[in-house]
């Protein structure tokens, strides 16, 4: 039908796959995101521990370069799981900023402006629609973690030979968990936080606080009681035991604290406190809890119209 | 004609309060009009046919696909236009509606060129490049028209479309509709308070009352069914030959009171067939009210029955108000 028919018919062409329609969401919204200069800019900030992570390997490989530079980088910062998890624990954090950025609206707005029923009116269901503005951050943050992670990886491999690639080759597993991990926990959380508070500011900043204040809670907690169990409140905490873990790096003992008890007859006697981390299986059980607890404020919250019983 | 919707005792219930209780019937009209004051429950039948709601007991079928097994399909064929404010912020029209256009299947190269069509066709196209929070109520209104019949479904649901408009797009709303009902490509559930939509754009009436159906009858077999009503005011004269006149003529009479007459002509009988009758047996005709059944009357009596019982099984029809056979009206019918 031409334009200049200004009549109304019925749509007789194609259908896209039924499975791929959530997609059109991010698809959408990245291009809404990409308008914002302050958005590009930090994105762009991003990738510059990629940039300096990419020189160093460079550097490891390269003997013209270290000769020059008189600097022993290989005994200085080696290739190895340690600087895989530094790398993803830098990006991670990366990933919280633009999480914090674009987030916030990703629901919020469908709801203050009453979408939700233009949305779900059409053969797209509520778990669809959620995976689709989960895949907005999702995308985003897979720019910036895994994705360049183990490009970084490969060229490493590249460089350092076959031989080391299949010594290490369990770490590829490593890096995309464990930014998996993160991701999947910031969009369920960024959404929950998205679908309950319609103002972006208000969201952002709820979102900092999710953060930060745990974070300073749970180490009152551990100095007050001497112990490691405050780290579970903190959600930065948890999740650096989970990449701890996922590299083979975890330890449970991170420290000790020596005491001294008076006593009249033996005089001072002087005893250790081991501080123990809380276990691994603890820590995934308490990130799996506040991703379910996401999910089930989504189904709450994610609804046409809200029914109030 | 094919049924659009067939409802098999389907009931609501939000927490402990029954909002749709049993509906039950084929709606097949080319325009279907959802009527009933405010809470009758059509909103919410509406939600239950688009999934919003999922049904307490009983079932729906639009077009012969259950609601609640195949709810995808469902929507897949259905546009729905809200009732309330509802858009994509920080989004142009045309965006706004190719975006929707894509979320019902329409791959993007095609869904680009039917929002631009759809938005030309509701009179939007020369602020299609807008954001839709930038437009005026009536403006909006016409978006999410546009955004409801953009991949050209079989049904299209619009719920209280002339809300808050000004008469001049009220107008431009209603000549839409009934475009879009005479093309014949799409059919149309039009849920409204006003009667005067209604009338103007349907064929076909579903009257709800607290959650029950109280009428459901086909607009056009009712006006063809019902003939001229007359209500006569006369003094004096042989009265009783008068209406007895009026029966020989076949037409179908009550009295009411001493002085009224209610009758409905006869196709072949005129009014000036009346007036002779009345000079032969010297009745005075005082007044003559000519009337037909308005949707108004349709809507009320379906009120009436809908508090006299149980309004489920109530259908407004021409057969149960008047007793044809002994060329007599019952009082209470008319």
């Amino acid at each position: 039908m031409a334009v200049y028919e200004h009549l109304y018919g019925a749509y007789e062409g194609d259908s896209h796959s039924a499975w791929s329609r959530f997609l059109v969401i991010p698809r959408y919204a990245l291009r809404e995101v990409f308008k914002s200069k302050l958005l590009v800019t930090i994105f762009i900030l991003c990738f510059i521990y990629p940039l300096v992570a990419t020189i160093l390997v460079y550097l490891h490989h390269n003997a013209n370069a270290l000769a020059l530079l008189q600097i022993n980088v290989r005994e200085l910062l080696p290739i190895d799981a340690s600087f895989f998890l530094t790398f993803v624990q830098v990006q991670c954090a990366f990933a919280f900023i633009l999480t914090v950025l674009v987030a916030p609206p990703l629901i919020s707005r469908d709801l203050s402006n009453n979408a939700l029923p233009l949305y779900l009116c059409r053969p797209l269901s509520r778990a669809e629609y959620v995976l689709g503005k989960m895949a907005v951050v999702m995308f985003l943050l897979s720019l910036v973690t895994w994705i360049p992670g183990l490009l970084i990886f490969f060229f490493q491999a590249s460089l350092a030979g076959l031989a080391w690639l299949w010594a290490n080759l369990w770490m590829i597993q490593a890096i995309f968990s464990s930014s998996m991990v993160w991701i999947i926990l910031l969009a369920l959380l960024s959404l929950a936080v998205s679908s309950f508070l319609k103002w972006r500011v208000v969201a952002s900043g709820a979102l900092l606080g999710m953060f930060f204040v745990p974070t300073a809670f749970g180490e009152i907690v551990n100095n007050l009681f001497l112990t490691r169990w405050g780290h579970l409140i903190s959600l930065w905490a948890t999740i650096k035991s989970i990449w701890r873990g996922l590299f083979g790096l975890f330890e449970r003992q991170t420290g000790s604290i020596r005491g001294k008890v008076t006593n009249p007859i033996y005089d001072e006697q002087f005893f250790d406190i081991a501080l123990l981390e809380p276990p691994l299986w603890v820590s995934w059980l308490v990130i799996a809890g506040i991703c379910a607890v996401c999910v089930w404020l989504l189904a709450r919250k994610v609804r046409a119209y809200e029914v109030i019983k | 004609m094919t049924n659009v919707i067939e409802l098999e005792q389907l009931s609501v219930t939000f927490g402990k309060r029954p909002i749709l209780k049993s509906l039950s019937g084929a709606l097949g009209g080319r325009a279907i009009g959802l009527l009933g004051p405010n809470g009758a429950g059509k909103t919410s039948l509406i939600h239950t046919l688009l999934g919003f709601h999922p049904p307490t007991s009983g079932t729906a079928r639009i077009f012969g696909q259950d609601i609640t097994t195949d709810a995808k399909q469902v929507r897949a064929t259905v546009g729905y236009m809200p009732e309330s404010d509802s858009f994509i912020a920080k989004m142009s029209c045309v965006h706004f509606v190719r975006l929707m256009a894509e979320l019902s299947g329409i791959p993007a190269k095609h869904a680009l060129e039917r929002a631009h069509e759809a938005l030309f066709f509701v009179g939007l196209g020369e602020a299609r490049y807008r954001p839709v929070d930038s437009y005026s109520l009536g403006m909006k209104q016409l978006a999410k028209l546009a955004q409801a019949i953009v991949h050209g479904p079989k049904l299209i649901i619009l719920d209280e479309p002339t809300n808050g408009l000004d008469p001049p797009t009220r107008n431009r709303m209603i000549a839409l509709i009934r475009q879009i009902r005479d093309g014949g490509r799409a059919r149309i559930l039009l849920s409204s308070h006003l009667l005067r939509d209604v009338e103007e754009c349907c064929d076909e009436i579903l009257v709800l009352k607290d959650g029950r159906i109280a009428a459901n009858c086909n607009l056009e077999e009712e006006r063809k069914l019902n003939r001229k009503f007359i209500e006569l005011e006369t003094r004096g004269g042989n009265r009783k030959g008068f209406v007895e006149a009026i029966g020989g003529l076949g037409c179908e009479y009550a009295l009411s009171g001493e002085r009224r007459i209610k009758l409905i002509m006869n196709e072949t009988v005129e009014i000036s067939d009346l007036y002779r009758l009345a000079l032969e047996n010297a009745v005075q005709i005082r007044r003559l009210n000519f009337k037909r059944d308005s949707l108004e009357d349709i809507f009320l009596k379906a009120m009436e029955n809908g508090n006299a019982g149980d309004g489920a099984s109530a259908s407004v029809n021409n057969e149960s108000r008047i007793e044809n056979g002994n060329g007599r009206i019952s009082d209470g019918g008319l």
